[in-house]
């Protein structure tokens, strides 16, 4: 590292406030796993306490395991987290590409319009959202949520999306068409992998909100058979008693697959969020 | 076989048109420059050969065959970009390769041309690898590889030689040349750069805001350009423009190159002041500050020495001289 541009003092300053920064963000996943493998009586006596030998206590995650269909839920979430997923990347990148690289008349306002979304809450149309899913017959199914949370999620991703398809080389995409290549194997063999950095953190910000959502689930699916896992958590939320074994437990099982996904995309992801700004 | 005929073809983007009616032949096996100031739809016109762009209005044909509305792959046209444009998944065998395979070729023939593009480009030892291992003036020796290995009817060259430094650009612009030699195919080549389309063309289109301004080999340009426009943009350093009246003649402007003036301290037709001299080494380049025409610019051969504010005479060599009229056109006597 040259001396010239980085101090000792600085760079402690820097790493200080960073440190203290993770140490907040971390806090309360820290508090929700340590308190899960805590016994009852333990989580209130002394909340922020480590396990010990007298107060470890699987109990929470039996609870979790045995009562509801955990695994049920589990596998709800992941459907819908990565359906939704899929078909937002995969529609955000064609109108995305659209956009971006064909003339046509109402480009611009077409641009505009899918990108207004970013700005509207979906959830403002919730009414309107259930009348359909009731009209259509698909309350309490996982394509209502797939469908929701697909349109969710597709402003953000055209419009990131289209601003990084303009940074490809249109010398590319035309030796593409000279040598042959259809549209598609253009849009897929030449632009995506070239976008890769983008899709990654497109991903991310699609993923983190639908994983946690509780609004749809509630509105939407909330028979058994097809309620996500936080919506599952809920059940040891009672009015008068709550088991705050289990739901500290289910909390931290639901971090473990959403964390396995973003150290999938975390790669790809920094190097999305410094594009441009390092080269 | 590979004709190129463009005729009255226009270009419109919106209410702008940038190619205003071009008539131009280009025949089988001829070296073809397009060159101009940026902005004067070189590019374009190129892209609307290659099918890239549509054109607004005209034909454009190949072997006589109209080809408009005919997509790129389908033209039998190859083209090498300025970016290179490799494809970055690919091995250099592999984009090489890419068009044939696209056209249903079997994979033996594919071989076998892409490995005699390879001989004739010196690429052997790159084939394996892919174009972010390979240095600038291998990727376009690549691009240009990719393009032979389609035996096109015609070459398309966008500005191919702009990303290169100047040692590589002379090394790669003899390939060029030695390449167009051996193949004898027709070539179209875009450039902004003089010295490269002197260098390389059969036949020099010099253009201008979307209109052709003169067609030519490059010394029939050079030696006998049509306006003061050509006259001005081919030949560096740049011709003069003197004003006739001043000299007693009747035309508007005289045009003289500056190895054309002579300059001497003690008499001549115009006076003026040294205002700056280039030292070359085979040549000197002095700027003399002259009250009626502004600034000139004198090239002599060898080294020679003036000093700033110097007063010296300059006299055209009137036999080597052009005559323009006030519209810019040439006056031939």
């Amino acid at each position: 590292m040259s001396t010239a541009r980085h101090s000792a003092a600085r760079s402690i300053a820097a790493h200080g406030v960073l440190i203290l920064y993770t140490v907040i963000a971390l806090f309360p996943v820290f508090v929700i796993v340590v308190n899960s493998f805590k016994s009852r009586r333990a989580i209130f006596a002394d909340p922020l306490a480590l396990p010990t030998a007298e107060t470890f206590d699987m109990v929470g995650y039996q609870t979790v395991l045995k009562q509801g269909d955990f695994l049920l839920y589990f596998q709800n979430s992941m459907v819908v987290t990565v359906a939704s997923l899929f078909f937002v990347l995969l529609f955000g990148a064609m109108a995305a590409f659209a956009l971006s690289e064909y003339r046509f008349r109402g480009n611009l306002l077409m641009g505009l319009y899918l990108a207004l979304g970013i700005m509207i809450p979906i959830r403002l149309g919730t009414v309107a959202i259930l009348q359909i899913m009731v009209a259509s017959g698909l309350v309490n199914t996982l394509t209502a949520l797939i469908l929701v949370y697909t349109a969710q999620g597709l402003p953000l991703a055209v419009f990131i999306l289209s601003e990084f398809m303009r940074g490809v080389s249109d010398d590319l995409k035309n030796a593409g068409r000279i040598d042959g290549l259809s549209e598609y194997t253009i849009f897929f063999r030449l632009v995506l992998p070239l976008v890769r950095p983008a899709m990654a953190t497109v991903a991310v910000f699609t993923m983190i909100p639908i994983w946690n959502d509780l609004w749809f689930p509630l509105i939407l699916a909330p028979s058994e058979a097809t309620k996500t896992i936080t919506l599952g958590s809920q059940v040891f939320i009672g009015q008068f008693v709550t088991n705050w074994n289990a739901v500290l437990a289910a909390l931290g099982l639901a971090i473990v697959p959403v964390l396995i996904l973003y150290l999938i995309f975390s790669r790809q992801l920094i190097r999305g969020i410094t594009a441009g700004a390092v080269k | 076989m590979g004709d190129l005929t463009l005729s009255n073809v226009t270009k419109s983007f919106g209410a702008t048109q940038v190619i205003k009616g071009v008539d131009l032949e280009v025949n089988d096996g001829e070296f073809c420059v397009f060159v101009g100031p940026s902005g004067c739809g070189k590019s374009t016109l190129l892209r609307m050969v290659a099918g890239l762009e549509d054109v607004t209005s005209g034909d454009v044909r190949i072997d006589g065959e109209r080809i408009n509305d005919l997509a790129p792959a389908k033209r039998e046209i190859a083209m090498v970009f300025q970016s290179y444009a490799l494809y970055p998944h690919l091995t250099v065998r592999d984009n090489m390769g890419l068009a044939l395979k696209q056209a249903g070729t079997p994979k033996a023939e594919i071989a076998a041309a892409t490995e005699k593009a390879a001989a004739m480009l010196d690429l052997g030892p790159l084939m394996a690898r892919r174009p972010s291992e390979l240095s600038g003036g291998q990727r376009q020796r690549v691009a240009i590889g990719r393009a032979i290995v389609r035996t096109p009817k015609l070459f398309l060259f966008d500005e191919p030689l702009s990303n290169l430094d100047a040692a590589l650009r002379v090394a790669t612009r003899i390939e060029i040349a030695r390449l167009h030699r051996e193949l004898g195919a027709t070539m179209i080549y875009v450039t902004h750069d003089q010295v490269e389309a002197m260098t390389l063309a059969d036949k020099i289109v010099v253009l201008r805001a979307g209109r052709v301004e003169q067609v030519g080999r490059p010394m029939d340009i050079y030696n006998d350009p049509d306006n003061t426009f050509v006259a001005g943009f081919i030949g560096s350093p740049q011709m003069n423009f003197l004003k006739s009246g001043l000299l007693g003649l009747r035309s508007d402007r005289l045009g003289i190159r500056p190895e054309h003036l002579e300059i001497s301290t003690s008499a001549g037709q115009i006076e003026g002041r040294v205002s700056h001299v280039e030292k070359l080494g085979g040549e000197t380049l002095t700027y003399v500050r002259t009250p009626d025409h502004e600034l000139l610019t004198v090239r002599q051969f060898g080294e020679h020495d003036h000093p700033v504010e110097q007063a010296v005479w300059l006299t055209p060599d009137q036999s080597r001289a052009f005559h323009f009229d006030a519209e810019g056109q040439r006056l031939r006597a």
